[in-house]
């Protein structure tokens, strides 16, 4: 599914690298979390998966399938089933989520040459969903992101995922900002999406997040690399005694 | 099918550099010389077969604006115009005339059939439902060539047809109406639109006739060097409602060419007019060679109590545009209302806002505007709210949003209030956003595309004023944005 090369990335506007040599292999089906202390380039990472012009890719590879993404626009690489759940989702005043959310399915639905959904139909799958995650009708007539809570944003997200049905889903800090049961709620939605098809790589600072979402495998990056890979007791193990030990091992 | 709803359908790009309706038609047509004096002004009174009054009227004119000279205060520059160096008057020369459309020459008919405008009264009968019927009076350079639904208006006892022929069968309303909102002396392109106008519509919707269907004028440039100047003028009598809807494209060429129309609108006791615009003439080149330069004056007069105005105006086109639709609220509890979408893209310049001039008691006003700039065009709000010593309880509520496109373009909102009554209360709001970068790669990883992110957030920031157009012109004006911006990402 996911196969990242010896990945170096540099912020393109002062040439800092950030990411120093990711390696990272993600199977159909499989679900992997990423952790890290802060700063250690995980959002980055999350970025460059996307497309997102702000980094320049200095060395290795990223194959989505097989194939080498790099060369993809980030709404090419969207349509071809890459989907990021943002850290910090954006703001789109004026439009209405109900109408972001008609306008990303059709858009990708045309680029797959598929058909654009009826009203109708798009209705009952928003519907469906949106009554799944707690999202309120209220919500999806408001402008996307404008004046959510925190959690509200993060919900936005995983309805935007679930109507999307990508076949990657990268989930950036999902859980931050989310109540208890909002947690619930979206792990729920997020574990409903799990499929031997899709694969998941959950990017978090904590175990709770991983007690919903159970990973196959567990990373952590530190300073731009992984610097260890294990099982779920790794997460664990984190949670426990920090990251001293493996930050130590990158320098 | 709504009138011009076929022309954008079939419009895939106008991007500055391939407008859509940039092709010519060749048409013979019957031209006065170049340049302007006395007996141009004969040369145009006589071809139209006006009265003696009317010339006398345009030469009035005509002395005036020799004394004149061009106002500067706007935020656009140009070159200067060579005022002796235009057609002032330029006919397609089959065109005197046609009883019918069968008369018309079919060229003509071609190019508006390119333009989308179903002329042909059995094809606008054929596909659609009665209300939603627009009658379409169409300009042709300086001649306006046919009116289509005349008759039927004419059962409902509305007249709607071009001032010319106002001119010859109504002298009595032309006479008593124009000049009365926008006098002859108003300002240097009204008056030299005083001396030289060739043609435009005329309505008049009787007492307590609300006109049954929308009316529609297109407009068009296609002589070469040809100043268009037409002259509008509707009044809606006591209690009459009416619609009335405006187009414009105009070929494509390297030269600028310059268009000053005067657009007076009169409202009398409880009558309301909806004026909508949709100007989509060609903005130039990229580098902004050629297009329009678009010095209109419009403005109507809220003459009789509980009577109501309102402006729609959707702005995507003309390298140029200097604009202020106005509202004078003379009577009491009347109304004047303002929407504006102005898009600039590639070279384009817009001054463009309006003037709500409070003088009756308890009248009301709203603006809204919004600004849409890309490329490296300069987009300008310009607004005056004032009352009068006497507008008791006049109240304004004023909204102006500006979007950025890109960091080459400019927004300015210059608004002006001036109050000489303390019971007046005037709200002023404005903001300015840009389509961040962050937005954009939100939207492209949804599998928007940048120009379908463009569109979306765009459509976003107007949806306000696209509420305001009637509903035939509503999805193409939203269209005629979108592909207005093309090119402006990426
Ligand atoms: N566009 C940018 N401009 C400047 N610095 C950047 C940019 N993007 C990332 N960085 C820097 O790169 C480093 C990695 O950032 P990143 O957001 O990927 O960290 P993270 O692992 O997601 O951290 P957190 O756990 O706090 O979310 C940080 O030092 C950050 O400041
Ligand atoms: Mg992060």
């Amino acid at each position: 599914m996911l196969e990242i090369k010896n990945l170096h990335a540099r912020i393109a506007e002062d040439g800092t690298e950030i990411l120093r040599g990711v390696d990272l292999t993600v199977k159909p089906g499989e679900v992997h979390a990423i952790m890290g202390p802060n700063g250690s380039g995980k959002s980055t990472l999350s970025y460059i998966l996307a497309g997102k012009e702000d980094y320049e890719v200095t060395e290795g590879d990223i194959l989505f399938n097989g194939e080498s993404i790099l060369e993809m626009a980030p709404e090419e690489r969207a349509s071809a089933g890459v989907f990021l759940a943002f850290q910090y989702p954006i703001e789109i005043p004026g439009v209405a989520t109900m109408t972001f959310l008609k306008s990303a399915m059709n858009a990708q639905r045309k680029a797959r040459g598929e058909e654009e959904l009826s009203t109708p139909e798009f209705m009952r799958r928003v519907k469906d969903k949106a009554g799944e995650l707690q999202v309120t009708m209220d919500m999806l007539k408001r402008p996307l992101n404008v004046g959510f809570s925190g959690g509200e944003k993060k919900r936005a997200e995983i309805l935007q995922m679930a109507l999307l049905e990508p076949s990657l889903c990268v989930l950036d800090e999902t859980d931050s900002g989310l109540d208890i049961d909002a947690l619930r709620v979206v792990a729920e939605g997020v574990n409903k999406l799990r499929s031997p098809e899709r694969s998941t790589v959950v990017i978090t600072h904590y175990q709770r997040l991983l007690d919903h979402i159970v990973p196959d495998v567990v990373h952590v990056l530190s300073k731009g690399r992984i610097v260890k890979t294990g099982g779920k007791e790794l997460a664990l193990e984190l949670e426990k005694n920090g990251y001293a030990e493996f930050v130590g091992a990158a320098a | 099918m709504p009138a011009v709803q076929e022309t954008i359908d079939r419009v895939r790009s106008i991007d500055v550099d391939q407008y859509k309706y940039g092709f010519f038609t060749d048409i013979e047509s019957d031209k006065a010389p170049k340049g302007l004096n006395e007996d141009i002004i004969r040369f145009i009174s006589a071809k139209k077969e006006e009265p003696e009054w009317m010339l006398e009227w345009r030469l009035d004119a005509y002395r005036r604006w020799l004394t004149m000279t061009e106002p500067t205060w706007a935020r656009v520059e140009y070159p200067p115009i060579d005022f002796n160096d235009i057609y002032y008057y330029s006919a397609p020369k089959t065109a005197a005339g046609p009883k019918s459309l069968d008369e018309v020459d079919p060229e003509l008919l071609a190019t508006y059939e390119k333009l989308g405008i179903p002329l042909r009264e059995q094809e606008i009968l054929a596909g659609v439902e009665p209300k939603n019927r627009v009658a379409v009076d169409a300009v042709f350079d300086s001649v306006s060539v046919v009116t289509t639904f005349k008759e039927e208006l004419k059962k409902a006892g509305v007249i709607f047809c071009s001032i010319s022929e106002a001119m010859r069968e109504h002298p009595e309303l032309v006479r008593k109406y124009l000049g009365t909102v926008v006098p002859v002396t108003d300002n240097f392109y009204a008056t030299l639109n005083s001396a030289v106008f060739t043609d435009g519509s005329f309505v008049y919707v009787p007492e307590g006739v609300r006109c049954p269907m929308e009316l529609s004028t297109y407009f068009r440039i296609n002589e070469q060097n040809t100043g268009q100047f037409e002259r509008t003028l509707i009044i809606a009598d006591k209690g009459a409602y009416v619609s009335y809807l405006e187009g414009c494209t105009a070929p494509q060429r390297d030269e600028n060419q310059l268009h000053a129309a005067v657009v007076e609108l009169i409202a009398l006791d409880d009558a309301e007019i909806k004026y909508s615009t949709v100007q989509n003439w060609y903005p130039g080149d990229s580098e902004g060679k050629g297009g329009i330069y678009n010095f209109v004056t419009k403005r109507g007069d809220c003459r009789g109590k509980n009577s109501k105005i309102s402006w729609t105006q959707v702005e995507t086109g003309s390298a140029i545009t200097w604009k202020y639709p106005s509202c004078i609220l003379r009577g009491d509890n009347s109304r004047g209302e303002f929407y504006s979408i102005a898009v600039s893209n590639g070279c384009q310049q817009i001054d463009s806002g309006t003037k709500m001039m409070h003088l009756g008691k308890n009248t009301s006003s709203r603006i809204i505007s919004k600004g849409i700039s890309a490329g490296r065009s300069q987009n300008t709000y310009r607004g005056l709210v004032s009352a009068h010593r006497k507008a008791s309880n006049a109240r304004n509520f004023t909204q102006c949003d500006s979007l950025l496109i890109g960091q080459d373009c400019g927004a300015h909102t210059v608004p002006y209030i001036e109050s000489k009554n303390a019971t007046a209360v005037f709200e002023h709001e404005a903001t300015t956003s840009k389509i961040s970068d962050d937005q954009m790669f939100y939207c492209q990883q949804r599998g928007l595309s940048g120009e379908e992110a463009v569109a979306l957030i765009v459509n976003g920031f107007v949806k306000d004023v696209i509420q305001q157009l009637p509903m035939e012109f509503a999805v193409e004006a939203q269209k005629l944005i979108s592909i207005s911006l093309e090119g402006s990402v990426g």
